[in-house]
């Protein structure tokens, strides 16, 4: 069983690399729709900012496709129970996302004003909803989700939907939007000039501050929080389901794992060190490098929740025995073998080819060429 | 226990969805290799006719896909959110080609369909082409993993239930990529993609055709939708009929009501051409019938037979009372997973546990089960035969318009007479719909056929749902209508607007009392 331990693991990992890839590509794109009627004060200023992306968000998007394809292969009972537990955050991240591609493919094509303002607008809520959406369900991983299982596994929530706008999960919701923020900030500095160049480098240095002092507050706070440990239970690589082991709730028991491992305190150094230099090279001018500072902050960021909730995934507060851990929730040694051949071979081809679409796009954007151009947004 | 309002709603919901989502994937299937086809041409030609004509059906293009993209979202989230057991249930199977999708088909077209869009002036003429390819390619590679993934529903392979781990997991990739039903149904159905698109073309062709606007784009988009549109319409049906001899054997419950076979006869069998099926009576009124017909197309002989709805529910009751054991063995393991007795008796009943699943429905305690309520299951068992088997008929009698229809356009064509015959250039516009509706008819028989199962024989739908409040359900359905409603209206018109501007226009001009505007060069400014 030490292969499909290894698997789980893997999967864990890549899992990680999913959430870090949505997080940083589609998160850049959602910063830029939440902040362009900021960047934006005319209308060809905002056709400046919305081309900057246009050729990339559509592309960007499917991180977000395939991590609930991931979530759904790799571990299945947790893709059914949070998807169906958090039913009405789920809807709200969905009736927000689906209006993103109309938003870019239909707001420049009729010229009325109060078309296009009303698809800004569509545009705001799609980029900001999402992000405090994700941020939030990370938050409420902490606190634990009230869910519980019958004898054949259907499961069953028993919370609300404002108990899920706590004040932890809220804080972890303003912190993924304000790294959003930044990303979009900086990714607007990368193609464009002048007075949107000037907003996009204010908002990058505000939303770098927020992060910082909002990644902060979240480590003190999570210090003083009641933690899951598994105390008993079928070992890792031994197939079974949630309603083998038992787990206990122990203050600070989420700053285990780091206490258990000290090296692991690099990961939210990272996260802190991509914020402040981040900051600095967005003060500085200096875009391109702040924008891969920015995607080293999510790594931080998202490798701390991640180090510290391990090995859970979803824990149960209602019944925490039943928690979901990367040993009970994952799919089969089989189905993991084949999804990691199918990763290995794809996840490169991926990435090189999204490279060469942004090497091929590269450069500025003007208003007049904006304008001037048929095929632009 | 599940609230059966729940899984009406969720059900209802996911219809919805479900067509809705698939009124733009044809289009986008067939359109996306119209668009290379075309391209090809300007490559090899250089004549920059082509190049417009690329262009501005890539304009129609990209406002379908828009749509098809936002919809599709939703079609992910909801196994999650609404068919919650579904998921964990079958997840191990299911979820792998959905990710496979994104990865190695989903990924490749949008990103690509960005450079085709924004890439004209940055890309040499092979290299956007190439882009245009990848584009068709990636979204027929997404289509065949969620034919896939849609086929491991109909015709379950290379899938076993581990008690361990109390859910269906797999044991064979290949089974599962390489059944018959997943490859006969790819086929039928990208290829039904290849027709939309073609009817599509080649209606708003003749319609400038008979404006006599931007003749020369519409002469030379119309010769290439209808022979494009021809060939595939020839294959759609030839498929379709490999598809009905793959499923006959895989679900015989759908074939018994797609032909509303009631009894089981002796072959040689009549077809029905028309009759008006009773579910209650489990007969049919005023049917008119063709001799010999059925077994030849079913079984491609006349010495083939199918069984009935009489000897399928036998069927079902018998696998019914042996799918008890195995319900009960399961809820053994569930608290002792290690339990010598029980895993042996689930092994030796493990192949019916589907139906004593759909016991569990009336008889939630399955081992006290009455003759009644088995009796009451087995009725269940039989989809409801009337919408089977008139979208059935719907999509048949659509699908040989067409052929019709393409014949006579290319005969037109080929003599250089279709701008002469104004009757049929009317035709060629208000065949648009057909289509579409004969796409959503082929839905509706594939998955109205498959019930009462999410999977066929081995999950009964009504316990696949999630545990909601109708209270959510309701909520949800109307937040969807009113969304989809929104949508749908918008993107009608923006289509209309598009065609009715033609390809002389471009489409991003800068709002007028825009106050930079005065600013910019004359000329920007959209009439």
């Amino acid at each position: 069983m030490e292969m499909y331990a290894a698997l789980q693991g893997i999967w864990w990992l890549l899992l990680g690399v999913l959430l870090i890839g949505l997080a940083t590509m589609v998160g850049m794109d959602m910063g830029v729709g939440t902040i362009l009627r900021y960047v934006g004060r005319n209308d060809a200023e905002r056709r400046v900012a919305l081309n900057i992306i246009g050729p990339h968000w559509d592309g960007n998007q499917v991180w977000f496709i395939l991590g609930g394809g991931a979530v759904f292969a790799a571990f299945p009972l947790i893709y059914a129970t949070a998807f169906s537990g958090f039913y009405v955050v789920m809807l709200l991240l969905l009736w927000s996302m689906i209006l993103r591609p109309l938003g870019f493919e239909y707001r420049s094509k009729l010229p009325s004003t109060s078309w296009r303002n009303a698809w800004d607008w569509a545009l705001f809520v799609s980029g900001l909803v999402p992000m405090v959406v994700f941020g939030a369900a990370f938050g409420n991983l902490f606190h634990g989700v009230p869910f519980h299982f019958s004898w054949n596994l259907t499961s069953t929530y028993t919370g609300s939907f404002l108990g899920l706008l706590n004040p932890f999960a809220i804080l972890c919701g303003l912190l993924s939007a304000a790294l959003s923020v930044y990303m979009g900030a900086v990714t607007v500095m990368n193609g464009a000039t002048d007075a949107i160049y000037e907003r996009a480098r204010m908002l990058a240095r505000i939303g770098a501050v927020l992060a910082i002092v909002l990644f902060a507050v979240g480590g003190f706070w999570v210090h003083g929080m009641d933690g899951y440990v598994r105390v008993a239970g079928p070992d890792a690589g031994v197939p079974q389901t949630p309603l083998q082991q038992h787990v206990a709730l122990t203050s600070g028991a989420w700053l285990a794992n780091f206490h258990t491992h000290p090296l692991l305190w690099a990961v939210p150094a990272l996260g802190f060190a991509g914020m402040l230099l981040g900051l600095l090279a967005a003060g500085a001018r200096r875009s391109h490098l702040a924008w891969w500072l920015g995607a080293l902050a999510w790594v931080g960021v998202i490798g701390t929740a991640g180090a510290a909730l391990f090995p859970f995934l979803l824990p149960s507060s209602s019944d925490p025995a039943q928690s979901l851990t990367v040993w009970n929730a994952s799919s089969s040694q089989h189905t993991l073998l084949w999804m990691t051949g199918f990763a290995a071979v794809f996840v490169p081809l991926v990435l090189w080819y999204t490279s060469w679409a942004f090497y091929v796009m590269r450069g500025k954007v003007h208003a007049a060429d904006v304008v001037a151009d048929e095929h632009a947004y | 226990m599940h609230d059966l309002h729940v899984v009406d709603l969720s059900r209802l919901q996911f219809a919805l969805t479900a067509l809705y989502h698939y009124l733009f994937v044809p289009l986008t299937l067939g359109l996306s290799f119209l668009l290379a086809a075309m391209e090809t041409v300007y490559v090899t030609t250089g004549k920059p006719i082509y190049k417009k004509i690329v262009q501005f059906w890539g304009k129609l293009f990209l406002i379908n896909f828009a749509l098809g993209v936002a919809t599709g979202l939703t079609m992910e989230f909801e196994f999650g959110t609404n068919w919650s057991f579904y998921s964990s249930f079958v997840g191990d199977i299911f979820g792998a080609p959905l990710a496979i999708e994104g990865l190695m088909a989903f990924f490749m077209e949008s990103t690509f369909v960005g450079l085709m869009a924004f890439g004209w002036d940055r890309l040499k003429p092979g290299q956007h082409l190439a882009v245009t390819y990848l584009v068709a390619l990636g979204s027929n590679l997404s289509a065949l993993w969620i034919l896939i993934a849609n086929s491991f529903m109909q015709a379950p392979g290379g899938a076993h239930f581990n008690p361990a781990t109390m859910r269906m997991e797999l044991t064979s990739l290949s089974d599962l990529i390489f059944s018959h039903d997943a490859q006969a149904k790819f086929v039928h159905t990208s290829i039904a993609g290849y027709v939309t698109a073609a009817v599509f073309v080649a209606g708003v062709s003749a319609w400038y055709l008979l404006k006599n606007r931007h003749t020369d784009l519409a002469r030379r988009s119309f010769r290439m939708a209808v022979l494009f549109g021809a060939l595939a319409t020839v294959g759609v049906i030839t498929l379709g009929d490999a598809l009905g001899f793959v499923g006959a054997q895989a679900q015989p419950t759908k074939l018994a009501a797609m032909e509303g076979l009631w009894k089981t006869e002796p072959a040689p069998m009549p077809f029905n051409l028309v009759a008006f099926p009773s579910q209650q009576e489990q007969a049919n009124h005023g049917a008119i019938q063709v001799p010999y017909v059925l077994s030849l197309l079913v079984t491609h002989s006349l010495t083939g037979s199918v069984p009935g709805v009489d000897q399928l529910e036998q069927q079902a009751a018998t696998r019914i009372r042996d799918g008890i054991p195995a319900v009960t063995a399961l809820q053994t393991l569930s608290a002792k997973p290690n339990d010598a007795d029980a895993l042996a008796q689930f092994d030796a009943h493990e192949k019916d546990l589907g139906y004593g699943f759909l016991l569990q429905r009336y008889a939630p305690d399955v081992a006290t089960a009455t003759d009644a309520q088995v009796a009451e299951a087995a009725r269940d068992a039989i989809p409801q035969v009337a919408p089977v088997f008139w979208s059935f008929r719907v999509m048949v009698v659509l699908g040989l318009a067409m052929l019709a229809y393409f014949v006579l356009a290319v005969i037109y064509t080929m003599r250089n007479r279709v701008e002469r015959k104004r009757w049929f250039l009317r035709l060629a516009v208000w065949m648009i719909p057909v289509p579409f509706l004969a796409n959503e008819a082929g839905w509706l028989v594939a998955e109205l056929g498959r019930q009462p199962w999410t999977v066929y024989g081995v999950l009964p739908t009504w316990m696949s749902a999630s545990t909601h409040s109708v209270g959510y359900m309701v909520f949800s359905l109307v937040g969807f209508v009113t969304l989809y409603t929104v949508f749908i209206a918008v993107e009608m018109y923006l289509m209309v607007r598009t065609i009715r501007r033609g390809p002389d226009e471009g489409h991003g001009a800068t709002s007028p009392d825009d106050s930079r505007q005065a600013a910019l060069p004359a000329g920007y400014a959209e009439g």
